[in-house]
């Protein structure tokens, strides 16, 4: 029986019938990293070294040396990133079960929203809204909340700094704890820098979604792209961390199925949907 | 008097650039006594302890009476232009290359008759000049005569500019323009006549206050370049490498930590990784075109100036793992230093006093303001000197370093953090 569903599924993939949709941003050193007050800790950028091309420190080969944080890039959050999760047992990347790294996804369109208000907070009402158009949340699936964030090539659009800091679209703290006590998701996936706000240190508690999500044992996503090619429901997100002993977190390759004949919404206000090759902006 | 210079016609790209030469290197190791002060931007000379004789050139032993006791002290080069000649020819190549040059015989109102290169405006002897030790092309001190008080546009006499490293319509890179003192460089070499500045910052997002006013001077152009990021080092030597006559890395990490103080590396990393490996990232990219470069015409690539830190002397235990890696730098910059030596490029290290920013908040005055050292990095590309100290602070602990090293390690070693 399962072994048919599996041969299905990679004769719907040649065939085209299932789309494999990337989610995930290049990791390049023009990437933005979190900001942090500069006298913190801080997360590495990601930076890259190279140790031949096919030169005299390799006559036939090319290699590159790369270094980045837990937290560069597209990448995974795991229970033990916050305090509040780091006495749940399989709380880092090497010791959660590897069943969770494939789920199903639902979508939040809010890149309406976003737009009309960069601090936009999802709500519970914006919540049970969705539930009333596409059926109750399941257990155990990924929440990705579509901003179209990763739309702003530009890294001062997408980090959009002032003078009070971060001004990023997140849950608010009702909707995350609705979603895990009430949802029981798999955990929150954004196409910020965070899975929470930028300005969710005012909230109550400070990051409520990374209090609250891996207070439960739940996971986060952030700097996701692609999301606006992704129906509400009906995807499957492929998401497995590097094995990293008591990692708190890892840059992964996202990856969604999606089913070929579920129209995404027309939702978006970008029509401009050509993908390939495109690279973050770099000003000069 | 010295007209002001005009600026340079367009390179004709289907020239050959003039393959860099050098004046007269070789020193013995006493006559490097005199290079050894100017480097420091002094002229020294010999003095002998037991009869007093001030005397020039070096020499192992006292010309008056045989003693080896010589010391070498501060002169003030004040003396009397006995004869001058212009020299029409050479078989050095360097001096053939730019003939006619001017030298003249000077009785120093110390003793010494010495002779030097002689500035434009000096009147024909007999004449009242000052004598002044510069770092010339070759790396080591030459005797400079310029007229005993200051002639208008004196900076753009053509050997004096064989000697120093003038802005004046020059290309200039500063690798770090958002800092305080980064944004107050960039103006300071518009001020002295730069053609062109490119004004480098990292992580753009991040805007501090000021920064936006440089883009609207019309010489500056802002470039992206982040020194921990080796290949944003690359792409922008690719794009501008073969144009930068003068590169100033004000690139700093600055973090106030011993070893105690702070767990881990991270904060020693960092430092580490924009202070030295910056450095390092960007002496490969830039230098190789600033080497062929050295002699391209009225605007060559000249200098290259590295923001250090009088803490690269001696570690200052509260900054520790910055003074450590200020002191790799430094170590780095002298392999620089002799790599550009064939090209005629000057390395100038500036350790600055401690600057008055944020990092320094918690230290007391003396501190050095942005504006300050800014003029001074200037003032010594426009000087003969390779190594400058800027502040008080930077004064006092050169010369305890140069008095006693150990003395002075144990002087920071209880100094309140």
């Amino acid at each position: 029986m399962s072994e048919s569903v599996l041969l299905q599924l990679a004769v719907e993939l040649a065939s085209g019938s299932v789309r494999v949709v990337d989610l995930t941003q290049t990791l390049s050193p023009d990437f933005p990293q979190i900001v942090l007050p500069p006298e913190m800790g801080q997360a590495w950028p990601f930076r890259i070294e190279e140790a031949s091309r096919y030169d005299a420190r390799g006559p036939g080969w090319y290699w590159n040396n790369f270094s980045c944080s837990e937290h560069t890039g597209t990448h995974f959050d795991a229970p033990i990133h916050w305090i509040s999760g780091r006495h749940l047992p399989d709380n880092s990347t090497d010791t959660i079960p590897a069943t969770r790294f494939i789920a199903p996804a639902c979508v939040l369109d809010c890149s309406r929203e976003a737009a009309a208000d960069a601090d936009f907070l999802l709500t519970v009402d914006f919540l049970r809204n969705w539930e009333r158009r596409h059926g109750r949340i399941p257990a155990g699936s990924w929440i990705l909340m579509r901003t179209d964030w990763s739309k702003r090539l530009d890294p001062v659009a997408y980090q959009n700094l002032d003078e009070t800091g971060q001004h990023t679209p997140g849950p608010d703290a009702d909707a995350v704890k609705f979603l895990v006590d009430e949802r029981q998701v798999l955990g929150f996936g954004s196409e910020a820098i965070g899975t929470d706000a930028g300005q969710a240190f005012h909230l109550k508690p400070p990051y409520p979604c990374h209090y609250y999500m891996h207070g439960s044992g739940r996971y986060g996503l952030q700097c996701l792209t692609n999301l606006d090619l992704l129906p509400p429901t009906g995807a499957i997100v492929i998401a497995a961390p590097l094995k990293i002993k008591e990692g708190s977190g890892s840059p992964l390759r996202v990856l969604a199925l999606v089913p070929a004949a579920v129209r995404t919404p027309a939702r978006s206000s970008d029509k401009s949907v050509k993908k390939k090759g495109r690279t973050r902006k770099k000003r000069r | 008097m010295t007209r002001p210079l005009v600026r340079p016609p367009r390179k004709n790209p289907i020239l050959r650039t003039r393959v860099p030469t050098l004046p007269p290197g070789g020193r013995s190791r006493v006559a490097l006594g005199l290079t050894a002060a100017a480097a420091r931007g002094r002229l020294e000379l010999q003095v002998c302890r037991d009869c007093r004789t001030v005397q020039y050139p070096p020499r192992e032993a006292c010309r008056v009476c045989l003693s080896q006791r010589l010391d070498w002290r501060q002169q003030d080069g004040a003396g009397e232009l006995v004869s001058d000649t212009t020299l029409h020819h050479s078989n050095e190549l360097f001096y053939r290359e730019r003939m006619p040059w001017r030298l003249g015989m000077i009785k120093l109102d110390c003793g010494p008759v010495i002779v030097a290169h002689l500035h434009g405006d000096c009147a024909p002897a007999p004449s009242r000049v000052r004598v002044r030790a510069h770092i010339d092309r070759a790396g080591q001190a030459a005797l400079l005569a310029i007229p005993e008080k200051d002639t208008p546009n004196m900076a753009d006499d053509r050997q004096l500019r064989e000697m120093t490293c003038d802005p004046k319509f020059r290309k200039v890179l500063v690798t770090d323009a958002k800092t305080a003192l980064g944004q107050t460089l960039v103006e300071a070499v518009v001020a002295a006549g730069a053609d062109l500045v490119w004004a480098g910052y990292a992580e753009h997002w991040k805007k501090p206050p000021g920064f936006e006013r440089l883009s609207k001077l019309p010489q500056v152009s802002l470039v992206p370049l982040d020194l921990t990021d080796s290949r944003a080092v690359k792409d922008l030597a690719g794009e501008i490498g073969g144009r930068v006559d003068i590169l100033i890395n004000t690139a700093d990490h600055h973090r106030n930590f011993g070893i105690a103080a702070r767990d881990g590396i991270e904060v020693a990393r960092a430092e580490m990784d924009t202070n030295y490996f910056g450095l390092l990232r960007l002496a490969q990219e830039f230098a190789p075109a600033m080497r062929v470069r050295g002699a391209d015409g009225q605007s060559s690539a000249v200098a290259w100036v590295n923001l250090l830190s009088v803490f690269a002397l001696s570690n200052f235990p509260p900054h520790g793992t910055y003074s450590a890696s200020k002191a790799a730098a430094l170590s780095l910059a002298q392999c620089l230093r002799a790599e550009f030596a064939p090209a005629g490029v000057r390395v100038i290290n500036v350790f600055p006093s401690p600057i008055d920013d944020e990092w320094n908040q918690a230290l007391p005055p003396p501190k050095i303001a942005p504006v300050r050292l800014a003029a001074d990095i200037v003032e010594a590309l426009r000087g003969g000197a390779e190594d400058v100290f800027p502040g008080d602070i930077a004064q006092d602990w050169l010369s305890r370093w140069r008095d006693n090293p150990k003395a002075l390690e144990r002087e920071l070693a209880v100094m309140p953090r």
